[in-house]
């Protein structure tokens, strides 16, 4: 679709991803404005609502960024993460919405290149899919 | 008692459960026929809609909605309960959350006609000719209520006073009626706007099974295992919806050693009981041993829930965050 910009909202917990975002911006690395981030303690704290909320609200993805599986700095709030996340992908493909709309990655403090790469890799993925059928359904009824 | 309150028992898509479970006060019922002079019930007596029609603005004092709204006539129904009633209750699952008939939500009224009109192996109609809501034969003309694409709950339809919830409500619920409508009818108080007549807490809270540790790595579906009569049932890896549902029922699944199934709804605090309830799952399916689980081994661990939504909303799809399935990408 021609000038499509999505409207992406990412959660990033404070110790890794957040602080990746952080040093992708200090060192000046470029990566699409369509990601929107909401900064959370730990990414085993985004309760499942969060998604489906922010679909419902209009939003065409969803980004998760956690640390790497073992670095979590509440011992293992990701492992939940990694959970959640599967399981509202299979919800929301039974409810016809593509499970391509979240991506979850993990990003470390060190990796903002990493941080860069993988958000403008999903921006993309998610213009490739079109904008979220939720965000019409919810402007047609108002 | 001389003075009755006026008492409409209304419907839309339903199984005529909720009825069955008014008749269950048993003897109670005796309390409710000295309290209430019924003006329309048409499940159990011979009452016409013109009869609820005919009656005037306000002029009952108390009406029970039961059902999902489905169709135009539904709806028709819940407009002119409301508009004849002092107060109205929703009366059970479907009316309050959307209930079994939401599931209609994960299809549409096309994909319904395709297959109930056209596909199904007995069904002859080569020229697809699928229910209309009027038509004129032989120079009569004809109509049918209008089946809606989607199935919603009562509040989404009207104002809605008081919510009496469950698959058919508990009837240690419904006499908790009794003493509000006496009340009412003394002095003319009623409970604040919005009450949910059962528990502000979770089915856990009262349940009578014994909890130790939540961790499951598998999950049974209830005819697979005989499961142990004093555990938490959840913890035997049976699908149990009682962390994100509301007590009040009297834990009568649980007493018969079965999986909660979420039909009282959620609690107050709660915006979405699927959501809810996958954070439940999430945070103790596969734990023991999560460091150890690669990729594939977890999405194999997830792929024991075999239904999410069917699982996580099986009453409460019209009234979820996203509550009908989109078509997306064909």
């Amino acid at each position: 679709m021609d000038g499509f910009e999505p409207k992406i909202i990412g959660f990033c917990c404070n110790w890794c991803a957040y602080a990746g975002a952080d040093l992708a911006g200090i060192s000046r690395i470029q990566y699409p404005p369509n990601l929107r981030m909401i900064r959370v303690m730990c990414s085993g704290t985004i309760d499942p609502l969060y998604i489906l909320e922010a679909f419902q609200k209009g939003a065409d993805g969803v980004f998760i960024g956690g640390c790497h599986l073992g670095d979590c700095h509440y011992m293992a709030g990701n492992y939940k993460t990694r959970r959640k996340v599967s399981l509202v992908k299979r919800l929301l493909s039974q409810l016809g919405v593509s499970p391509q709309r979240i991506r979850l990655e993990w990003v470390s403090a060190a990796e903002g290149q990493r941080f860069a790469q993988v958000v403008t890799d999903f921006i993309g993925e998610v213009k490739e899919l079109g904008p979220s059928l939720l965000n019409q359904e919810a402007a047609r009824h108002g | 008692m001389d003075k009755k309150i006026k008492l409409a028992i209304g419907l839309g898509s339903t199984c005529a459960g909720c009825d069955i479970a008014i008749l269950d006060l048993k003897e109670k019922i005796l309390d409710l026929a000295s309290l209430a002079e019924i003006v329309f019930w048409p499940t159990a007596m011979d009452f016409k809609l013109s009869d609820l029609e005919r009656i005037g603005k306000n002029e009952i004092d108390i009406s029970l909605y039961h059902g999902t709204v489905r169709t135009s006539e539904h709806e028709h129904i819940a407009h002119l309960l409301r508009e004849r009633s002092k107060v109205m209750i929703a009366f059970g699952s479907c009316s309050c959350f959307g209930g079994i008939p939401g599931l209609c939500n994960l299809t549409s009224r096309e994909e319904i006609f395709e297959t109930a009109y056209k596909e199904t192996p007995s069904t002859v109609n080569p020229e697809f000719i699928t229910p209309q809501t009027e038509t004129t034969q032989d120079g009569h003309h004809l109509t049918l209520p209008e089946l809606y694409n989607d199935g919603k709950a009562l509040p989404q339809i009207v104002d809605v006073d008081y919510y009496l919830p469950g698959c058919p409500p508990a009837v240690e619920l419904i006499e908790r009626l009794l003493p509000i409508i006496t009340k009412f009818l003394e002095t003319g108080e009623l409970p604040p706007k919005g009450t949910v007549i059962a528990s502000d807490k979770t089915l856990c809270d009262e349940c009578p099974l014994t909890k130790e540790n939540k961790m499951i790595s598998k999950i049974f579906r209830p005819h697979e295992i005989i499961p142990d009569p004093k555990r938490c049932l959840l913890e035997q890896g049976i699908l149990c919806m009682g962390p994100a549902t509301r007590g009040g029922c009297g834990a009568r699944c649980i007493n018969a050693l079965m999986p909660c199934r979420g039909c009282m709804g959620p609690t107050a605090e709660v915006k979405d009981q699927g959501a809810k309830m996958i954070s439940a799952i999430a945070s103790i399916l596969g734990v023991e041993n999560e460091k150890d689980l690669s990729e594939d081994e977890v999405e194999k661990l997830l792929n024991q829930i075999k239904d999410p939504v069917g699982t996580f909303y099986r009453f409460t799809l019209p009234v979820a965050l996203i509550n009908r399935r989109i078509k997306e990408g064909g």
